[in-house]
């Protein structure tokens, strides 16, 4: 098999990783080696479906011997398989590091043989590009479930970060679909992480050279929409995993339909890419802005809303707050206001210590006024022509193009909104009527 | 104190160059109609006064306006340099006689139109520099590495820090093709050098086949149920594409499929059981 057949299928097999960030680590390049690595991540291109290119994103083998249900490399699905030598990938990844294509390698892999000698291929192909090319890129490596401590501690001495995938998020589901994993062999390579990391700190303080211990951190990802788990039990878990693990983010990502399985959605549905996005959104919320998941959803309302991001539904939802005082209010405060974000409450805070702002101020600080005048006063006004009413606020914060977005087919009662959406009907929709 | 006069600023186009015209219209009390480079001027009714380049006097104003207003306003300085702005001298101008009014603050009143402008300007030169980390592409000949360019603003003194430290060993070049300059590497040291014109050597077989390579790569990842053409268009917009191997192979894929959502979910496991152990 040639190197284009290798790495169409080993690539192919691994997009579904969410995880695509270069993020997390400053390392300056230096003599006699290659490469450096930026905190802030850099993306190098964008594939035609939107997501950033950063890294070369392969599995080091597809020829997996275990059989999840919802995974395209299982044992059971007659696929082509494939196996990256070693060096054959360190070699590639060199030749695309150096023409810029790309920010480093991202490894993961089924598992080929045994967890543990999947895990020693890998580690050889990361051995050879640290120590024989002196790579100081970026590497991302995925904890195989199952490998011994001692060869996951010698991944993570030879990546930046790591991560396991915790794939279903419930135990339920996991049994279901995932009979060769259980939770214990997917949160205990976590908790070794976590704890790796943590030592890792002090060990950096105590011996100048001890070898750094994925200095990025960990992630992880769930697959959302192939099992029953609601929004709410996602982003409780989300938020646990933040505080339980140290996670530095925790990935979604849309099931797309790989089999015929009774116990998975249909081929035909498409992916629940909506859903995935609100996701995201209110993952933001949990780690810059402030928020806790229950104030996002409650048991009552587990659903997030597919109408308007789940800030704004927030503040729909808390009206009794606004407006809020530009020239006043603190920051934790700003930063719940729709349409205010990070960037723009630091630039208002800013500005403000100079001069006392009004709406044409903000504008030209750069704050998009669009959803935020039905929730914010200057110097104790509202914008021109602007009643803040809640039906107001709602009806600035549906972009058009979100309303068109809507399927038709399984949110029918929404067609009912194509005209002027009232807030019953987004109650109704927030209270899952729909 | 600063007086509008009719008078052009005609300098050599260097950063030097400019401060002298900074000197000058210190000096003079005045704010010429405008202030351009010899290269770009064209002809004009207004009177024109050409401005010798004296390193002395530029370091006087470099100095002056790093002690008297601030190394922020410094900084603002050097970077609008680099910025497209059409009049980004005499804004620049504007800038340093408000900023020897206000003193350090003057970088605070971001909604002053001058400031707000330069600041405006600045930023784009930074997201575009940015952009120049993530879309070079560098083709492998047998001397070194090359990468062409065509940025809207002179991105080369921001990247080349990036692409110096990161190609440690490497001989490279970056060649601007818009503002005809070229940014060589050849370790350990880098200059920026005007270059009129740059013709790319043809690329050979080893060159060829990683950027086949790369191009197989491209298109395995695009998840097909996902294709988003306008999103991959807002994250790299069209104009880079001229110069990245991936897009230069074939056009993007056009293919659009639509977001959907799932049926409705049913709840019922319990997540923080999960972790509770
Ligand atoms: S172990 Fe990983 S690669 Fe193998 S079937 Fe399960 S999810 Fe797929």
């Amino acid at each position: 098999m040639d190197l284009f057949d290798k790495l169409r299928i080993l690539s192919d097999a691994a997009k579904y990783d969410a995880a695509c960030t270069s993020s997390g680590v400053d390392r300056d390049g230096k003599g006699g080696q290659l490469g450096n690595a930026a905190a802030c991540g850099i993306c190098h291109s964008f594939s035609a479906d939107g997501r950033c290119v950063s890294l070369l994103k392969v599995l080091m083998s597809n020829a997996c011997i275990y059989n999840c249900a919802y995974c395209l490399n299982r044992v059971s699905n007659d696929v082509p398989r494939a196996t990256f030598a070693p060096r054959e990938l360190a070699d590639l990844t060199i030749h695309f590091y150096r023409r810029n294509y790309i920010e480093g390698l991202f490894l993961s892999s089924g598992v080929v043989k045994s967890p543990d000698y999947t895990c020693e291929k890998m580690i050889e192909t990361l051995r050879i590009l640290r120590e024989e090319y002196g790579f100081r890129g970026y590497i991302h490596a995925k904890a195989i479930p199952g490998a011994d401590d001692l060869l996951l501690n010698r991944l993570g001495r030879l990546s930046d970060r790591m991560s396991v995938n915790i794939e279903l998020p419930s135990q339920q589901s996991l049994d279901k679909l995932a009979p060769d994993k259980s939770k214990s062999a997917i949160l205990r390579p976590m908790g070794l992480l976590r704890d790796g990391i943590k030592e890792n700190c002090t060990d950096l303080i105590r011996y100048r050279h001890a070898e750094p211990f994925a200095p990025a951190g960990q992630s992880t990802q769930m697959i959302v929409g192939a099992t029953p788990e609601s929004d709410y039990q996602i982003l409780q878990l989300t938020a646990a995993l933040y505080q339980k693990f140290s996670l530095k983010r925790v990935f979604f990502s849309a099931y797309i339909p790989v089999s015929d399985n009774p116990l998975l959605p249909a081929r035909t549905i498409s992916p629940p890419l909506l859903r995935e996005h609100r996701l995201y959104q209110a993952d933001w919320l949990l780690r810059f802005y402030g928020f806790s998941a229950n104030e996002i959803l409650d048991e009552k309302h587990p659903i997030l809303n597919p109408l308007i991001d789940p800030k704004c539904n927030w503040a729909i939802n808390n009206m009794a707050l606004f407006p809020v005082e530009v020239n006043t209010a603190p920051r934790e405060l700003l930063l719940r206001v729709p349409g205010i974000g990070v960037n723009s409450t630091m630039r208002i805070l800013r500005a403000r210590r100079e001069t006392k702002l009004d709406f044409s101020g903000l504008r030209r600080i750069g704050v998009v006024l669009k959803r935020a005048q039905y929730f914010i006063t200057c110097q104790g006004k509202t914008a021109q022509g602007v009643r803040i009413t809640p039906d107001n606020a709602l009806n600035a914060l549906i972009s058009d193009s979100q309303k068109q977005r809507l399927p038709s087919q399984n949110y029918e009662q929404l067609s009912l909104f194509s005209d002027q959406i009232t807030r019953e009907d987004v109650v109704k929709c927030i209270s899952g009527q729909i | 104190m600063y007086q509008r006069s009719d008078i052009i600023y005609l300098y050599d186009g260097s950063f030097e160059g400019f401060l002298s015209c900074v000197f000058e219209s210190f000096l003079c009390k005045q704010r010429p109609y405008d202030i351009v480079s010899e290269d770009s001027s064209e002809p004009s009714l207004m009177a024109q006064q050409w401005i010798e380049t004296d390193m002395q006097r530029a370091q006087r104003v470099r100095n002056g306006i790093g002690k008297k207003i601030s190394e922020e306003a410094l900084y603002l300085v050097t970077n609008g340099f680099c910025t497209c702005h059409p009049q980004r001298e005499l804004l620049l101008l504007d800038f340093i006689h408000l900023g020897f009014e206000r003193g350090k603050k003057v970088c605070e009143l971001i909604t002053d139109p001058t400031v707000h402008a330069l600041q405006k300007a600045v930023l784009f030169l930074k997201r575009e520099s940015h952009l120049y980390l993530e879309f070079v592409r560098f083709s492998e000949y047998d001397k070194g590495l090359v990468s062409v360019i065509e940025p809207k603003n002179r991105v080369l003194p921001t990247i080349a820090p990036h692409f110096c430290d990161r190609l440690h060993n490497e001989l490279f070049i970056i060649y601007d093709k818009t503002h005809r300059s070229v940014l060589i590497h050849k370790p350990p040291k880098w200059a920026i050098v005007d270059l009129e014109d740059f013709i790319e050597p043809q690329a050979d077989e080893t060159e060829q086949f990683y950027r086949e390579l790369w191009g197989t790569y491209f298109d395995a990842i695009a998840i097909r149920e996902r294709i988003n053409p306008r999103c991959q268009m807002t994250h790299m917009p069209k104009r880079y594409w001229k110069h990245m191997t991936e897009m230069q192979r074939r056009p993007a894929a056009k293919t659009a499929a639509s977001a959907r959502t799932e049926s409705t979910v049913n709840p019922v496991p319990l997540p923080e059981r999960m972790l509770s152990e």
